[in-house]
């Protein structure tokens, strides 16, 4: 019995999610005197997963996998879990991930608890401990089931280098037919997205318009950053939909997360207090965002940006 | 089309959270209950299929009576009929396991529910019923036509979103986009004298035992005051962030 992690790839490349989930993975296989196992699709860099801690890698090469789909990759990381005798599986909180988990609990008759964001309490009985009530609490919740899935938050734990090495083998597990079938896919590949991204600078009404989120863009460039809106700039249709963070758009696990000109009501700052560390630009010094924030400037956005952009600018060519 | 909107009673987003018995159980108490907003969107776009398609569109919660409000709100809005299955909501699974038995029983085409409810957010419930009854099953569903037996759909993913084609027997993990929250719509008195008269039946639940337990629930660290910076003062911000919070 080991414990089995589904590792996440893009492009062929391993996203760094799937490095998080393995340091995960090996820090629960130490507290249970086991191994890690890791499962790729399509990963070109497999083997870089044994510097986080995995001693192997089952690898699925199949052209056909190229899109994600959830019941077919459901059923590879099934087969592997039965394969390796896994009482543990780790999963990250990619909507890819989240689309998979509840099926494969169901096919592995596991207990299933997403958004964990620590290593378990105990290992007997199995505890963890996830965000609830929109990351307002915490609960300490026991899997009681014999096989059990962990669903991690996205830049909880962080990357563990251990140093050791994987033997990468050929996994080619049969799979199901597929339910459904992808037409087309929609994506930016020259952007930063917001979960994969460890900077988001977001921005709401203060900024007055869509022609003035240019300074929000070459903030994000400086910082290598995603950008993002609140709700109403989304309802204005200033931004897409898609760039819309808070409880009913994308949730935010950032390790800094900027607001430009948003007030901060509680169903943004639902959506984005998992990030770590929080900074709000505002003209405003009674808005609410100051309250959740770590760091605030009262001012206005289009003198301090600018300001922030060459500061920015000047640091990063000192720092190079 | 038989569609079932599956309906969770959910804390609105302005309550205070807080804890009783032994910080085990959600203090309900003073709490203002509503539909789980990303229900509601997938209960909006299900009238549009009622109105257009002919589709006839129950609503279901696992709850105790204490839920009924939520779902007769729910007809309010347009729903033909509700159904509470009489069990307290322990975990994804077990809810799950109930509606598989509601959907079984009543031979949905389409179920659709939230990609996850802002109370517990475990985003597990719909997968786990499609797992359950061998329904094809996307999430994250951001746009959704049907047309006879077969189904387009949008879903939001990292970065973008795709289309997908499939077919019913369908669940869908909603979300805002499958309508706009101007097409949401407020219950009128008329919708509500109406949903006093629809039929709101009360099953009782099949055999399903949880397979996780809350233990104890916390409350984070209250935070520390912001630590304000001159807006004359960008320098400062830089350095903050660099060696005070390391973040850049």
């Amino acid at each position: 019995m080991s414990i089995l992690v589904y590792t996440e790839s893009e492009n062929g490349k391993l996203k760094k999610a799937a490095l998080e989930v393995v340091s995960y993975a090996k820090a629960v296989a130490d507290q249970m005197g086991t191994s890690v196992t890791a499962v790729a699709v399509n990963a070109d860099n497999a083997e870089i997963l044994g510097n986080y801690g995995a001693s192997k890698v089952l690898l699925v090469k199949d052209d056909s996998l190229k899109a994600f789909n959830a019941k077919k990759y459901a059923a590879i990381v099934d087969n592997a879990a039965n394969n390796e005798g896994a009482k543990v599986v780790v999963v990250s909180s990619s909507a890819d991930s989240k689309y998979l988990a509840p099926l494969l609990a169901v096919s592995l008759d596991a207990g299933y608890v997403s958004n964990v964001f620590e290593a378990p309490s105990s290992v007997s009985p199995f505890t963890v401990k996830r965000t609830t009530f929109t990351n307002k609490a915490f609960a300490n919740t026991e899997i009681t089931t014999d096989v059990k899935i962990v669903g991690l938050s996205n830049n909880s734990f962080g990357l563990v280098e251990s140093g050791g090495s994987a033997s990468v083998e050929d996994f080619s597990p049969s799979l199901p037919d597929s339910g459904v079938n992808v037409e087309s896919i929609d994506k930016a590949t020259d952007k930063v997205s917001i979960a994969d991204a460890e900077i988001v600078v977001s921005g709401g009404r203060g900024l007055k318009g869509p022609e003035n989120w240019g300074m929000i863009e070459e903030l994000a460039d400086v910082l290598g950053a995603a950008t993002a809106c609140s709700k109403p700039v989304s309802d204005l249709g200033w931004r897409p939909h898609s760039e819309h963070v808070g409880q009913t758009g994308k949730p935010v696990a950032s390790n800094l997360y900027i607001a430009i000109g948003i007030s901060g009501a509680i169903q943004h700052l639902a959506g984005i207090n998992s990030s770590k560390v929080k900074v709000v630009i505002n003209t405003d010094p009674e808005a609410p965002f100051f309250k959740a924030a770590d760091y605030g400037v009262v001012g206005d956005a289009f003198e301090v940006v600018p300001k922030l952009i060459e500061k920015l600018k000047a640091f990063k060519a000192a720092n190079a | 089309m038989k569609i079932l909107v599956c309906i969770s009673h959910v804390p609105d987003t302005t309550s205070k959270i807080n804890f009783t018995e032994g910080d085990t159980k959600f203090d309900t108490n003073g709490v203002q209950f509503v539909i789980n907003p990303n229900d509601e969107f997938g209960l909006t776009r299900a009238m549009w299929f009622k109105e257009k398609q002919g589709a006839s569109v129950d609503v279901v919660n696992v709850g105790g009576a204490e839920t009924e409000p939520t779902l007769r709100k729910a007809l309010a809005i347009g729903a033909d009929s509700a159904i509470r299955v009489n069990t307290e909501a322990t975990d994804g699974f077990a809810v799950a396991k109930q509606l598989a038995k509601v959907v079984n029983d009543g031979g949905y085409d389409l179920v659709i529910a939230g990609r996850e409810s802002i109370d517990y957010n475990g985003a597990m419930v719909p997968g786990m019923l499609a797992g359950m009854i061998g329904a094809n099953f996307v999430t994250n569903c951001i746009g959704l036509e049907v047309d006879g037996t077969s189904a387009k759909a949008i879903r939001e993913i990292d970065g973008g979103k795709e289309t997908v084609s499939t077919s019913l027997p369908l669940v869908i993990g909603g979300q805002k986009g499958l309508v706009e929250e101007s097409d949401l719509r407020i219950p009128n008195m008329r919708g509500i004298m109406m949903a006093r008269k629809k039929p709101l039946t009360v099953v009782e639940p099949t055999d399903a035992s949880a397979e996780t337990k809350v233990v104890s629930f916390e409350k984070p660290a209250p935070r520390g005051a912001v630590k304000l910076v001159d807006a004359d003062n960008i320098d400062e911000l830089v350095s903050l962030l660099h060696n005070e919070a390391k973040v850049i």
